[in-house]
């Protein structure tokens, strides 16, 4: 339209006509991805307070005293596998089938909590050990990175469960769907925050 | 009630928190108690309760929200000159075994105040306004991309500026200078409130502030007028989305970093503690990563202010528009690679500093060029020497001398004897009122007749104009020469006679400025009452280029009856060239986004969550933040967000128009 308006010898053009206003929702996945940017930000600053802190153990427990790399590894499953599920529930979403949905939704959301409730357990157990948050700037900077990441994780099962009871009582309309798309890249972004969090604290805590 | 219940109920609040042995907080606390009473009882009195809540407080509408940050500005502008104008007083006495009126423990709460406020309750709310209320008109949209996310943002900035003002009457703020170095702000020497006040006030303004950036970026991008392409669009607009690109790229660094520190403070961490293995060096790295981009996040919009303002009022295209847009992006990208220098003396080694030393000079080669652009807009323009153009102009003169300086300070050797010390001080008020203010004043200036459809007062713009610019010299030029004498900042008393002279002329400058201020609020009165007289029906008052000055003044809530086209930069002005008709039929059902009160009830519980963190109110916290986050959700059930504005109404609306523009003929 805007291409008519320079035509030579026409009247020139100043505006639209017709409206086709914005699509709804039209910049959401814009403003979803700086959104998430802002936390990876977020995320940096913590990976970045643990990679100047992370060797300062104040003569306390080291990496390897404390991560049990077994436990890490099924932890690690346990969240990628729930980032696959989420993925087929986006392709049952695109396909308008509101069960199966559903049922992908929640296998994530267990898979998630599967996760949470073994960071919480090793959580616990070096807490019980002494290797408190307090207790040096290695372990500050270790809990607050793993567990910032946690809180994601928790705040995203809570969101799915909202998002579920949405698309319950209005089914897959244009808005849940485009919700469900955020909570997607929101989770896959979780995933890869922790890829980092894997890596990055625990398989090279192990060769400090 | 036992003591224990007390505890649990009130945390660590107890009537000696209540300032009552400070006779100056108790004044103030009285004028402002008074003050505030007497607007309570006006707004009730007049019944506009209702109004303001509806029309006001809930509206999603852009410029209504615009307006409502300029007036947060100016609330907390005057907070911080009262700080300012105590601080330049002690100064001036403190001579000779005189220990002036204010006590270390106020004085020092009063500088931290004084940044703090200004920084992120003055500037920032400003800034955002401007960029509220223009740019979705420059770029000829109805709203921005999340309207309900707009109105949050500001009530959560509004949320942060209570808690800053609710230190001053219950307990205490800060004293530990306005970022709040470690270990001095961690719980061994800050035990009290002070820090935590610091700490949730910005947390809750900075939640606010990265969304509204999230949302101008996603609305420049998404929402622009057909034809107007990225290097079409006007410079203000260039600069608010450089701008915003910053605020969400270096906001959240400020959010983990005051994280981090909290969590030092409340759970025991060893962050930035001295022991343990902390490292508080760390936490000046991080927050001046935040920091250095702030400068630029408050001064790049004015300098789209500053290209609008020259180029209309010298009648000239500006010069450069390409230049312009590649030295906006230049400064953006630069202001990460510069943060070190402002610790320079943290002894990171020569190569270092050289290289953050040689990064900050740079700089001034693409805002030099800003420079040249504007002088030649003005070579042999027509200029109009108007209030904004006269802010303009001031601002190249003054602006000048602290960019300069600023280089001077970028030299690390010569940063190692300046640091610290009034040269400094100098120096940022120099660029921060020089730049930031001075735009803002040009900004008001240009685009108040666009909000309310009525010029301000020229006359009592020129007072204004005149106390603020000398009373800067005046104010300023001293510190200058008392910092190359070695005197060092945040200093409460002195002990050599020779330099109280130099204190005595900085309070007189002060004393200038706040005669400007006051100009400026009577020059706001004057014109509201004389508004029939500087009225402008034609909505281009200022025979200007860009699409805003296309619509009514002040516009419909739908700003653009239909959705302009666009042909060149400067739309309106190429409009005008090419023989413009307003359509004055054929008008459709517009669609409109729903006023929601969502935002400031969420921004209450923060402020609630914020405040029983500072009292370790561990019940109100926890309260708080479960409203927070049902409320949050019980929002998103809400489905039905938008209405449309029926052809009818839009045809009347722009029938009123029509007779007003024929009556003016």
């Amino acid at each position: 339209m805007a291409s008519t308006a320079t035509t030579a010898g026409a009247e020139p053009v100043f505006h639209l006509e017709e409206e086709h206003a914005h699509a709804e929702g039209g910049s959401t996945m814009l403003g979803f991805w700086l959104y998430l940017m802002s936390d990876c930000l977020v995320f940096a600053m913590l990976f970045a307070a643990y990679g100047v802190l992370g060797g300062n153990y104040a003569a306390g427990p080291a990496p390897k005293d404390l991560f049990d790399l077994g436990l890490v590894a099924v932890n690690t499953t346990l969240l990628l596998l729930s980032s696959i599920t989420y993925g087929f529930a986006m392709l049952t979403m695109d396909k308008g089938r509101v069960a199966a949905t559903q049922a992908w939704l929640a296998v994530t959301m267990l898979f998630g909590l599967g996760f949470l409730s073994i960071e919480l357990n090793e959580f616990a157990h070096m807490i019980r050990e002494g290797a408190t948050p307090q207790r040096s700037a290695f372990l500050s900077s270790f809990f607050t990175l793993v567990g910032t990441h946690g809180l994601h994780v928790t705040f995203g099962i809570v969101w799915m469960v909202t998002l579920m009871m949405q698309v319950a009582r209005y089914g897959l309309v244009e808005a849940n769907r485009r919700r469900l798309m955020c909570l997607s890249m929101f989770w896959h972004f979780l995933d890869v925050v922790w890829i980092g969090v894997f890596t990055f604290v625990y398989l090279m805590g192990m060769l400090r | 009630m036992p003591e224990t219940l007390t505890k649990f109920i009130f945390g660590r609040l107890t009537l000696e928190s209540l300032p009552l042995h400070e006779p100056i907080v108790v004044g103030t606390f009285i004028v402002v108690a008074l003050g505030g009473l007497a607007v309570l009882g006006a707004i009730t009195y007049f019944r506009l309760w209702t109004y303001l809540w509806r029309e006001w407080f809930t509206s999603v509408d852009h410029k209504k929200i615009g307006v409502m940050y300029m007036a947060l500005g100016l609330v907390m502008l005057l907070r911080g000159f009262s700080d300012a104008i105590m601080m330049r007083l002690q100064q001036a006495i403190a001579f000779n075994g005189s220990e002036g009126y204010l006590n270390a423990h106020h004085y020092d709460q009063i500088f931290t105040a004084h940044g703090v406020i200004m920084i992120f309750f003055v500037a920032m709310p400003f800034v955002t306004g401007l960029m509220n209320f223009v740019v979705p008109l420059q770029i000829g949209a109805r709203d921005v991309s999340f309207p309900f996310l707009n109105n949050f943002s500001f009530w959560m900035t509004v949320g942060g500026a209570i808690l800053v003002m609710a230190s001053l009457f219950v307990g205490e703020f800060a004293r530990t200078g306005w970022l709040a170095y470690p270990p001095l702000s961690g719980i061994g020497y800050s035990p009290d409130v002070g820090v935590d006040y610091y700490i949730w006030a910005l947390q809750v303004a900075g939640v606010g502030t990265t969304l509204s950036g999230i949302n101008l970026i996603c609305t420049i991008i998404k929402m622009r007028a057909p034809g107007m392409t990225m290097m079409r669009m006007p410079v203000f607009t260039w600069t608010s989305l450089c701008t915003n690109v910053l605020i969400v790229a270096s906001f959240p660094v400020l959010t983990a970093v005051l994280t981090l520190l909290a969590l030092d403070r409340y759970v025991g961490t060893n962050f930035f503690t001295n022991d343990f293995g902390g490292n508080p060096m760390m936490y000046v790295n991080l927050i001046w990563i935040w920091g250095h981009p702030e400068v630029y996040i408050l001064i790049l919009p004015l300098f789209g202010v500053f290209s609008e303002v020259t180029s209309t009022f010298s009648g000239k295209r500006l010069f450069g528009y390409t230049s312009m847009v590649y030295a906006t992006i230049v400064i953006t990208i630069l202001s990460y690679l510069v943060w070190l220098h402002h610790f320079f003396t943290m002894g990171s080694g020569a190569s270092v500093n050289s290289f953050f030393g040689i990064t900050t000079m740079i700089i001034s080669i693409p805002t030099g060029a800003k420079m040249f652009n504007w002088l030649f807009t003005m070579y042999r323009g027509r200029i109009r020497f108007e209030l904004p153009m006269m802010w303009t102009v001031a601002f190249m003169l003054t602006f000048v001398v602290g960019g300069m300086t600023g280089v001077l300070l970028a030299v690390p050797p010569a940063d190692f004897v300046l640091h610290n010390s009034l040269f400094l001080i100098a120096h940022f008020h120099n660029v921060i009122i020089g730049g930031v203010l001075f735009g803002l004043f040009a900004g008001i200036a240009y685009w108040w007749p666009k909000a309310f459809g009525f010029k301000l007062d020229p006359f009592w713009g020129k007072v204004s104009f005149w106390c603020w610019v000398v009373g800067f010299w005046f104010a300023f030029m001293p510190l200058y020469i008392l910092g190359l004498m070695g005197v060092t900042r945040r200093m409460r008393v002195f002990d050599d006679p020779s330099l109280q002279i130099w204190f005595v002329i900085a309070a007189f400058g002060a004393v200038l400025i706040a005669c400007g201020i006051a100009a400026f609020l009577v020059q706001i009165f004057v014109s509201i009452r004389k508004r029939a007289e500087l009225v402008d029906v034609t909505g281009d008052p200022w025979d200007g280029r860009t699409l805003e000055w296309s619509t009514s003044s002040p516009p419909p809530a739908y700003n653009f009856a239909f959705t302009p086209v666009i042909r060149d930069n400067d739309a309106w002005w190429d409009m005008k060239k090419a023989g413009y008709r307003r359509p004055l039929s054929g008008f459709k059902p517009i669609h409109m986004p729903s006023n929601t009160g969502t935002g400031v009830i969420l921004a209450a519980f923060s402020v609630a969550l914020g405040f029983g963190l500072i009292w370790y109110m561990w019940w109100l916290a926890a309260l708080s933040f479960v409203c927070l986050i049902a409320t949050a959700i019980g929002h998103t059930f809400n489905y039905h967000r938008d209405f449309d504005i029926p052809a009818a109404e839009v045809a009347q609306t722009e029938e009123t128009r029509t007779t007003l523009l024929a009556a003016q003929g």
